[in-house]
Order: structure tokens, then sequence, then C-alpha cells
């Protein structure tokens, strides 16, 4: 496994992943949609020429046409913005994809609120409501870099279609090439009975894991898991740390609608229901702003996940 | 060896399953099925190299039904070619079936790409093409689209992307019978010019009587001919051609009518052609 403490960006690191597969398996292929230099495919494109193939802008053809090149016997790997990736083509993803049995890897970026300075059209808060409906897919939102190439081996691997969330220009190193990182399991990174706070994505993982020292300092013990495989979901896990918590606070960097939370909650109101708070971006649109206006905003801060853990584990 | 008269009897015979098939069920995609029989004819019975008892072989000629409710005609050829018996025409959207109103590529051995939401599979079928190329495959894909279906913007996408990356190995066809589901193409969404839209975006175009088998013939040899573009052939059709009780209507994108009526209406079609039952 490579060691990814080098590697300046999450991005980077996923394309590190990508390019080190295809070095070993010819028939993976690459697709981008104008924005080869935002996610960095362009190292895919100097490495494997024949192999890279410029869209355009016009998602809902290149989504199609991996389907059809996955039909071939190939094996796509497909980037564009989040918002783009998921609302612009998922008519194509659920039919030419899902439904035809076909596996292409679409990589949404800067999912959320790291869309940033693009601002409300460009930050995609829907993309896990959406893709979630697709029957069978895979969803991962990594929370570092060495998760990240990690878990796009395993994707890889999987054989199955799927959906990954990445940041661009973030750089969190959380891991190291030891950690146990498995494809559907969520890693627990604290451990504690008052309280579970359930984390997806870098943003929240991170936020989250200043809140633990944050309530740990007012003598609340946390259970913190970076989940970050939101499908299929690890719901021995959830009903364990349900269980041994009696509390569990959800963080996902998007809506409530269609999202991680409602995922959960629906999920534990059938097997163990259990008190539970949210923390997500409510019914709101997307808005322009830096990483730490935008954390402000919408509460994905340690003292904002803190508060809401502290009340929730009091009820 | 071109057997015209081979192939026009072809047709009539996947004409009569075509129509003896929705019958059986009571209704469906009568008019964009029949309009594209003798492409089908053509296609399955001389220009594809294909083998129905491998239908997976990866160096086969493919052909992704992008108007995929057309399906019907499309079962009525491969059950004719051998690829299923033809007493499984007679499931057609039954509960269970493995031949559904629109083409399904996960169920139908023979089908080489899903179709039916309308767009996609112009693009899937320059996704394969592509891949053929990638993959140093020497085989042709072979793709047909609606005029009415050409509304959808994602087939001008798969068209500029086709141009782009020059593949001359696509071969796509326009039913051009100028009916949609509403009515007439012109008073919906006018598809006039369609052959300089398609030489605007830089394919290779042509325009045939698409239920001439010389004329679909001279076009895919010629195209055949000439590299570096894609090839669009427009083919001018009669919606519902061969189904006399729809030829003269607009309201034949689909049609309901029973076993008996179907058998009326392949009596009336042999009649016409001058064939004994």
């Amino acid at each position: 496994m490579r060691d990814t403490k080098d590697i300046p960006f999450m991005r980077d690191a996923l394309m590190a992943s990508v390019n080190d597969l295809a070095a070993v398996h010819e028939e993976i292929v690459f697709l981008d949609a104008d924005l080869s230099s935002c996610i960095g495919s362009e190292s895919f494109q100097k490495l494997y020429p024949g192999r890279f193939y410029n869209c355009g802008i016009a998602e809902a053809n290149m989504v199609a046409v991996a389907a059809g090149l996955s039909s071939m016997g190939l094996v796509p790997f497909v980037h564009s913005f989040a918002c783009f990736a998921s609302r612009r083509a998922f008519d194509q993803f659920f039919i030419s994809a899902g439904y035809a049995h076909q596996v292409i890897h679409l990589i949404g970026s800067d999912p959320g609120v790291l869309a940033q300075y693009n601002g409300g059209t460009h930050m995609p808060f829907e993309d896990i409501a959406l893709m979630r409906q697709v029957p069978g897919v895979v969803i991962i939102d990594p929370s570092d870099k060495q998760s990240m190439y990690a878990l796009t081996q395993q994707l890889y691997e999987s054989g199955k279609l799927s959906y990954t969330r990445s940041g661009r220009k973030t750089s969190t190193q959380r891991y190291t090439p030891d950690t146990k990182i498995q494809l559907g399991k969520g890693i627990v990174l604290d451990e504690g009975e008052d309280v579970g706070i359930i984390a997806t994505g870098e943003v929240m993982v991170n936020a989250a894991t200043e809140a633990v020292k944050l309530l740990s300092a007012k003598g609340i013990k946390a259970t913190l898991v970076d989940l970050h495989t939101i499908r299929p979901l690890d719901t021995e896990l959830i009903t364990s740390v349900a269980k041994k918590t009696g509390h569990l606070l959800i963080c996902e960097n998007g809506r409530y609608s269609g999202g991680v939370g409602e995922e959960i909650a629906a999920f534990l109101a059938k097997t163990h229901p259990t008190k539970m708070d949210f923390v997500n971006v409510g019914e709101a649109f997307g808005e322009v702003g830096n990483l730490s206006y935008l954390t402000g905003r919408f509460g994905f801060t340690g003292p904002h996940i803190a508060e809401v853990a502290e009340a929730l584990a009091k009820r | 060896m071109f057997d015209e008269e081979k192939l026009k009897k072809q047709a009539l015979e996947i004409r009569r399953l075509t129509i003896m098939e929705i019958g059986h069920f009571g209704s469906g995609h009568i008019g964009g099925s029949m309009s594209i029989v003798e492409l089908l004819t053509y296609l399955y019975y001389y220009e594809m190299r294909i083998d129905p008892k491998n239908p997976k072989k990866e160096d086969r000629d493919r052909f992704v039904c992008s108007k995929g409710h057309a399906g019907p005609a499309v079962y009525a050829t491969l059950a004719s070619k051998g690829y299923f018996p033809e007493e499984m025409l007679m499931t057609l959207n039954q509960g269970g079936t493995k031949l559904p109103s629109h083409c399904d590529m996960t169920k139908t051995p023979g089908i080489d790409f899903t179709g039916g939401s309308l767009g996609q599979g112009i693009s899937a079928a320059v996704g394969i093409a592509l891949g053929q190329k990638i993959k140093h495959i020497d085989a042709r894909t072979f793709t047909v689209i609606g005029d009415g279906e050409s509304q959808e913007g994602e087939v001008w996408e798969a068209a500029e992307t086709a141009a782009q990356w020059k593949l001359d190995n696509l071969i796509a066809f326009t039913d051009f019978n100028r009916l949609q589901l509403d009515g007439l193409t012109e008073n919906i969404v006018s598809m006039d010019n369609i052959d300089t839209r398609w030489l605007g975006f830089g394919w290779h175009v042509q325009r045939i009587n698409g239920h001439d088998f010389r004329q679909i013939d001279d076009a895919v040899q010629r195209a055949k001919t000439v590299a570096g573009r894609p090839h669009m052939i427009i083919m001018d059709t009669q919606k519902s051609h061969g189904f006399i009780p729809g030829e003269n209507t607009t309201k034949n994108h689909s049609m309901a009518f029973n076993e008996q009526q179907a058998k009326e209406a392949v009596a009336a079609l042999y009649a016409r052609e001058g064939v004994k039952a």
C-alpha cells in the first residue's frame, strides 16, 4: 500500500490510486468533462494517452459513453464536479450504467461546502440522496488521502458501480498504510459510552474529531465513527454504537433529506430505536464563501457539533 | 451475396412475427417497430458479423437500438435468427419475460445494449465504437435513433464526441418516419434540415429510402469506404409500414389490437405483397 503522506491533496491521492491501478489493469480508461486540470486526470492522460478521453462539457453523454465502454469490457473512471456528475448525468448513471448492469466508477469532486468559491450552482448537497437511489451502487466519501487511495483500489476490486465524493485541494492525512481500511466498514476513531458521532467525509470527520476533544474536556465520552462508505451501510457497526451509547449524532456534508442521517434513522427505527440528532445543511441551497465561512454558516464546526452532541447525550 | 428477393422475403417474415407478437399481448409499439424492419433484416441477415450461437463474442459487430421501444421488431429479428425460440415472442411484456417493451441487454440474448430512455443508446454506441478502437477490435457498431428521439440534447452531445474521436466504425441510422407519439414531428419540434444538422456536426451523411434494400446496401457499403468520420444514414420511412391498419394514421406509435386482428393484418399484408399465406 502506497503511503499518501507526501501526496499534496485529496485529488492527488485519488489520481495516484487510479494511475497505480491502470498500470496493472489495461482495461481501465478515464473520461473527464473539461475538468481534467481540476482533478488532476492530466496525469492519467500523460501516463496512458490512448486510454484518456476528454468528453467536453457534456456530462450526460460522458456517463452513457462510459457505460458503452463498460459493455466492451473496459473499466471507466469518470469525473466531473459532484454537482454535474450527479444532477446532470443522473438518468444516464441510473439507466445506462445501473439498470444495464454496467460498471463505471463515477467521481464527483468538491461535494457539499467544498465547492467554496464556485458557489451555489456548483455546491451539491443532494448528490448522496440522488446516488443512493441507484440499486446496488457503492458510495464513498473518504475522510483523508490514505483512505481515498485505499478505497479507490477496493472500488475497482469490488467490480461494482460506484460514486466517489472527493475533495480537490484539501489535504487531511489521518491514517497510515497500516490502518485497516475496508470498503463497507466504518472506522472507529474514538470510543466512549455517552454519545455516538457518525461522520461522513473529510469536512465532517475533521470537525467531529475536534468536537470529541471538546466533549472530553467536559467529561462527555463519545464514540466517533468515520463512515467513509455510505453504501452499503455498515449496519453492524451502527447498531453496535447505537446499543453502546443510546444516542447517535449523524454529521454529513449535505442535505438531511435522502442523506446518510435519514438512512440511518430509517434503519434504526426498524431495528433499534435510538435517540438521534443530525448536523447537515437542512433545506439550504449552496452559497459562495471560503471553507471557514461555509463550515461556520452550516454548523460544520467542532464547537457546534460538540454542542449538539452534548444536548443529545443529556436527552 | 446480396439477394434482394431473399431479404424482402425475410423482412416479410419479421413483419409477420412482430405483428403476431404484439397482437398476442394486445398492444405495443407497432409503428416504430415496423419502420425499421428492412434495416434490421439487412443488418442481421446480410451485413453484421455475428454468431447467434455465440452472442457475446467479443469481436462481433454490435447493434444498439437507441429507439428502444422498437424492441418487438428487434426480438422478432433475433428469434428468426435463432438467438432464442420463436415461441418466446409470445411472452412479450408478460411478467417475468425476457422480452420487455424496451430493449434490455441484461434480459434478452442478442441485445447488445439497453435502450428506452431516449438519447442514451447513441451515446452508449459511441462508447462501444470507441471501445472497439481502444481494444483494436476490427468490428463495427450500428445504431438506430428516431427522428423524434433526435429532439434529445444528448443525441447531439453524442454526435460531437463521435466526430471528435473520428469513429468511422460507427454507422448510425435515423428512422425518419416523421411521426412521434403526439403526432407529426414537424408540428411538435421540427427535425427539418436533418441532413445538414449532421453534416454540421462533422459526420458523413447519406439519405435514402429506408424500405429499399438496394439503397440501404449502397449507403452502408459507401460508408465503409469513408475513413475518419462517423456515418449517419438518414432513412425516410413510413411509420407502421406493413401493418396496414396503422399506415394511414398519426396515432400509430403504440396501438391496441388482438390476435385475430393481427392475423387479419398479416393476411392483408400478404395480399398486398402478392404472397400466399
